[in-house]
């Protein structure tokens, strides 16, 4: 018989710590629905969605219901599709971003990640189409992601992207202005990114991905909290082996999913995501699993010593967990999203700046911050040059969704709702980095020895 | 298939009987049970098997919730394997 704690914590984790599987993520190749006429490859894009993942949200819903776990999203990722659209001719992008909103519907998830360009060494026509048609297809369309990626370790940075990308950031905002600009929420400009991340807005599906795949993004900050009260002014060895005994529990329960969710759609397992995802709820935060550490508030100072803690033992307890982990892998730190965030930025003692250096110790970058409406378009390209340079030289990934909140300044709210929160506005810094973001070109790659 | 049953809430008379002979009329197996009084509340924990019943796992949840809404309990039923997955190496 299992034993009776076991059972009893399991089932606590659940009903009180808010534990629940975060994403099952289907993966499709759509490399196959490329075709020189616009209106033919949406409707290609569109048949071969809903037949491969047709079947994906009733086989979430059983496995929730059989085996008593929450799996709070059922999503869908495609082939970037800058890369799909390259062979049409003429047409409009926007066609293909509404041919993927109509089968994210169709097959009944609730967000579908893809419709994305990588362009971190330069732009082909394809890409340049896409990213320009960025603004209007997330202004018309509801559940498409967009991502963009301007950098990686090996090819350096495409300030060319990273200044155009904050002139698409401040368009998108401005076609939807009449929901504080949330338009932004969905889009995220890229370092070094994944192939296989789960999580939205970031989703996509990477050409070196097979045909269709399972990805799955375990959640948790709750049941981590809740184990850290247990070890209150214990010294940080004890903190350390407590997230990382959580973590290696709730990647089990993700991998199991994972290995079911395969089975019975028939698509191959790819992996499972590490990262400690927040909601807005209270008790689901990440920030407050770093106040639980002995800090004050997130955001003063020890705040990314805790956070490096934190990130580093969630992997090391979920390593052994699963048989094969990828994705993004580590705490979010999303403003909006996370109620003990939510609470430090308004408070003022959570700023951008400090949320840059936590980026430096964890995934995934400057995520869900909502600036000023009146930002320029080089302040936010310098966000993200900056977010990539640290992504860049670490060898990880970072990524920057901000929201410059049309007629909004600091001190206001922005309201997303759902998981996505509310976020307060955040101060960034008024001098210009114009004629910097104004040079263009590439920053060169960085150095990948002499580390000292 | 094996399954994990968790009755939760405020103890009164017959709540193992009644819970029983439903089970038993579903003919859902009892391998193992374990009763206690946890933090005030009465917390009972079964293993059971459902290979013999003819009825759906969700048909039984549905028939568990009744019953726990009548007697003021909640009563939970979920597969044996996130269990043992979450605990066991």
């Amino acid at each position: 018989m299992l034993n009776l704690a076991d059972i009893k914590q399991t089932v606590d984790m659940i009903d009180h710590q808010h534990l629940d599987i975060r994403t099952i993520t289907m993966g499709i190749s759509l490399l196959d629905c490329a075709h020189p006429d616009t209106g033919r490859c949406a409707g290609k894009i569109y048949d071969k969605i809903c037949r491969r993942a047709e079947r994906l949200v009733a086989v979430g819903c059983d496995i929730e219901s059989e085996f008593g776990i929450p799996i709070v999203n059922k999503r869908i990722s495609v082939t970037p599709i800058a890369l799909v659209a390259a062979g049409c001719e003429g047409g409009d992008c926007v066609e293909l971003a509404k041919a993927l909103d109509r089968a994210a519907k169709s097959c009944g998830v609730n967000f579908i990640g893809g419709y994305s360009a990588l362009v971190h060494k330069g732009f082909t026509e394809g890409d340049r189409r896409l990213i320009e048609s960025i603004p209007r297809a997330l202004a018309e369309t509801e559940l498409v992601c967009s991502s963009v990626n301007i950098a990686t370790t090996k090819a350096g940075i495409n300030m060319d992207a990273v200044a155009l990308m904050g002139r698409i950031i401040k368009e998108t905002a401005a076609l939807t202005a009449d929901r504080d600009g949330f338009g932004c929420a969905k889009l995220v400009v890229f370092a070094n990114a994944v192939e296989d991340n789960p999580f939205m807005a970031g989703a996509f599906h990477g050409v070196g991905e097979g045909e269709s795949v399972i990805n799955v993004g375990v959640s948790g900050p709750g049941v981590v909290h809740s184990a850290l009260r247990e070890v209150r002014g214990r010294p940080f060895d004890e903190v350390a082996e407590t997230v990382k005994r959580t973590a290696f529990r709730i990647t089990r329960m993700g991998q199991l999913v994972a290995q079911e969710a395969s089975r019975r759609l028939g698509v191959p397992f790819g992996v499972v995501d590490l990262s400690l995802a927040p909601t807005p709820a209270v008790g689901d935060s990440v920030a407050r699993i770093l106040e639980e550490m002995g800090l004050e508030t997130c955001g003063t100072h020890g705040t990314t010593a805790a956070l490096a803690l934190l990130n580093d033992a969630v992997k090391k307890g979920g390593i052994m967990a699963s048989g094969h982990v990828g994705g993004l892998s580590g705490a979010f730190i999303p403003v909006s999203e996370d109620e003990g965030m939510i609470a430090a930025a308004g408070s003022g003692v959570l700023t951008v700046d400090k949320l840059e250096a936590m980026t430096c110790v964890c995934s995934v970058g400057l995520d869900m911050i909502a600036v000023p409406g009146d930002t320029p378009a080089e302040t936010i390209s310098a966000i993200i040059a900056d977010e990539a340079a640290i992504g860049m030289v670490n060898s990880k990934t970072t990524a920057v969704r901000v929201i410059p909140a049309p007629g909004k300044t600091v001190g206001d709210e922005v309201q997303f709702g759902g998981l996505l929160g509310s976020a307060p506005v955040m101060q960034v810094h008024k001098e210009s980095p114009k004629a910097f973001i104004d040079r263009g070109g590439r920053i060169p790659a960085p150095m990948q020895s002499l580390k000292n | 298939m094996k399954a994990v049953m968790t009755v939760i809430g405020a103890d009164c008379i017959g709540i193992v009987a009644q819970v029983s002979t439903l089970l038993a009329k579903m003919n859902v197996n009892i391998l193992d049970m374990s009763q206690t009084i946890m933090e005030g509340l009465f917390t009972m924990t079964m293993l059971v098997d459902t290979e013999k019943s003819e009825h759906k796992l969700e048909d039984i949840r549905g028939a568990l919730d009744a019953k726990g809404a009548e007697m003021g309990l909640k009563i939970r039923i979920q597969r044996a394997d996130i269990f043992t997955a979450m605990h066991r190496i």
